[in-house]
């Protein structure tokens, strides 16, 4: 018996779960029925919904709000791209170079997550902003024309996406860059590998799934966000976040926004299993 | 010498002599590759601490007098929104107080809930435990704003009256997915035959587990409580959905910029960076002190 690690335990495993599955499937599964039965709910003109089995809220939700979805994925993209050429050589130099500092540039890379999510997002409104020193550099230096913006245009929202996704990037590489054996690498070297070789052959794919991670974790987020569009974009940059946010609090229009919240999350669950069976990874988290 | 720095690999005399043989890229390629890998990270870090460096900046911005401030351009250095941090905001204050109670309470009550599921899952086998994980990681891969909503529609459609009732339920469903991974992921690989030592020897099960178990473990609670706690008390996307009249921090920020940014918010902000500062010293503070003490027997 003694060494082994799990043992059975009748019900005890189940008492221990019950709690917070029972959370889950109340406050998680179940919401997501309501949403469904609300997606296909028709409101009357007081605004009350009663439940008809409307599918056209589905087919009405995509050919009303189609270049918002198509934006969304398209920024989510871009910012999960620029989180990996950002993120990736980061985790690479605290991992590998980080030396007895490792913990210090890790924790370097949460600490500005401290502060709040929508001050820092204000904080980026201010850098950005056209009287800012930055754009004024950009102008001086012809990276933007003279009366250029970077404040309400596509990249300020890609790049608040991608500044605040960033650390959600950088944590799981570092985590599958770490679990790499030194040994492997000493090995490849004394097989007269080239660094460049080793990182190719040794390095890089024993980092993908921490890659795979990160990007689910950065995309999944960043193509229902609509804080940073709100604060940083402009009506030509909404989301489809925004539109959700919009229907549901501000025009109340229930069913369609129902619709639109199911779609994207059934859009997202389709892509997360083609990405997880293009790289082959098991496990999800 | 050049060869030198391109530590961590110490040369060996294959890698000389693999060298010698023109396998790797010439000498300055490496050179300028490590420099720019180095630069690349300098540069990540000043993009990461831009903002860091704008709020600490602008908490001092002088905007007094301005009845309806927005504090984006700098107009003088100034010590007058430290001595008053709420200004003429006393909401920001209020919101803060709730966000506090709420990120408590939620961390609190998910905490005890995860790390349950988290000693079930990595201590015992039971049928159901694929399904248990993938009930855990799915709220993970649903973007906030479905779980916020899917929420709302749950309690419109049960008449559940939104508030503080609600922001709490929500934070610790998503919180729950959070502590459970952290504290399993913490606890993979606790020699779980401690345990039976200490019964075999003689000791009740719930001496046991305040002696021997809850010692072992309680790093892992610790750090998803803090885990639980900072993602609480920054969640807006959710939280909108769920709050009803209820004001939260970055509810009461996300109102308020359409008319006003007091530099107050970035003081607010400035502080709560201090106190995570001062929270994860003392947390270090208190790791090392352990270990040392384990370390001594």
């Amino acid at each position: 018996m003694a060494g082994e690690a799990q043992r059975r335990g009748g019900f005890t495993p189940y008492a221990l779960l019950a709690p917070g599955m029972l959370w889950l499937v109340l406050f998680f599964m179940v919401p997501i029925w309501f949403l469904l039965q609300t997606a296909l709910s028709k409101a009357d003109a007081v605004g009350n919904t009663s439940f008809v089995w409307r599918w056209a809220n589905f087919s009405d939700s995509w050919t009303s709000y189609q270049h918002q979805y198509l934006l969304s994925f398209r920024y989510a993209f871009i910012a999960t791209v620029l989180c990996i050429a950002i993120g990736y050589p980061l985790a690479y130099v605290v991992a590998f170079r980080g030396g007895r500092y490792k913990n210090v540039l890790l924790g370097l890379v949460v600490v500005p997550f401290f502060t709040s999510y929508l001050v820092r997002t204000l904080a980026w409104k201010t850098i950005l902003q056209d009287q800012g020193p930055f754009v004024r550099f950009l102008r001086d230096v012809h990276l933007l024309s003279q009366n250029g913006h970077l404040l309400s245009t596509s990249w300020a929202v890609i790049g608040g996406l991608t500044y605040n996704f960033l650390p959600f990037m950088v944590l799981p590489i570092y985590v599958s860059l770490e679990k790499i054996d030194p040994g492997l690498l000493e090995a490849a070297r004394d097989l007269f590998s080239s660094p460049a070789r080793a990182f190719r052959k040794v390095v890089l794919p024993l980092s993908l799934p921490g890659v795979f991670a990160g990007s689910l974790l950065v995309f999944i987020p960043a193509a229902g966000d609509f804080v940073n569009s709100a604060l940083l974009g402009s009506p030509q940059t909404r989301m489809i976040g925004n539109v959700v946010q919009g229907n549901f609090l501000e025009t109340l229009d229930y069913p369609s926004a129902a619709a639109i919240s199911f779609v994207l999350m059934a859009i997202i669950t389709v892509l997360v299993l083609i990405y997880s069976k293009i790289l082959g990874t098991e496990e999800i988290a | 010498m050049a060869v030198l720095e391109a530590a961590p690999p110490t040369p060996t005399a294959a890698h000389s002599s693999a060298e010698a043989g023109g396998r790797y890229a010439p000498r300055w390629l490496r050179r300028t590759g490590n420099g720019a890998l180095n630069g690349w990270a300098v540069f990540a870090y000043l993009y990461l601490f831009a903002p860091i460096v704008v709020i600490i900046l602008f908490s001092f911005n002088n905007l007094n007098g301005i009845t309806h401030p927005f504090n984006y351009t700098w107009r003088g250095f100034t010590l007058e929104n430290w001595r008053h941090p709420l200004g003429k905001f006393p909401e920001l204050g209020d919101a803060m107080v709730e966000s506090l109670k709420i990120a408590f309470l939620a961390s609190l009550i998910a905490t005890v809930m995860g790390s349950l599921v988290a000693i079930a899952l990595s201590r015992y086998r039971f049928r159901g435990g694929a399904l248990v994980n993938l009930l855990l990681v799915l709220p993970l891969t649903t973007p906030e704003i479905c779980l916020g909503s899917s929420l709302l529609t749950l309690f419109l459609t049960r008449g559940i009256e939104l508030g503080f009732v609600t922001i709490l339920i929500a934070h610790v469903m998503f919180c729950v997915s959070f502590v459970a991974l952290t504290v399993k992921a913490r606890i993979r690989g606790f020699d779980w035959t401690l345990e039976d030592a200490a019964m075999d020897l003689g000791s009740p099960p719930l001496r046991t587990f305040r002696k021997v178990t809850m010692p072992l473990i309680m790093p892992g609670i610790i750090a998803a409580f803090m885990l639980s706690f900072s993602l609480s008390i920054d969640d807006y996307i959710i939280t909108v959905f769920n709050a009803g009249n209820t004001v939260t921090f970055p509810i009461q920020i996300f109102t308020e910029q359409k008319i006003a940014v007091p530099p107050q918010i970035d003081v607010l902000a400035t502080m709560i960076l201090a106190a995570s500062f001062l929270l994860i010293g003392a947390g270090t503070t208190l790791r090392l002190v352990r270990e040392n003490r384990l370390a001594a027997g």
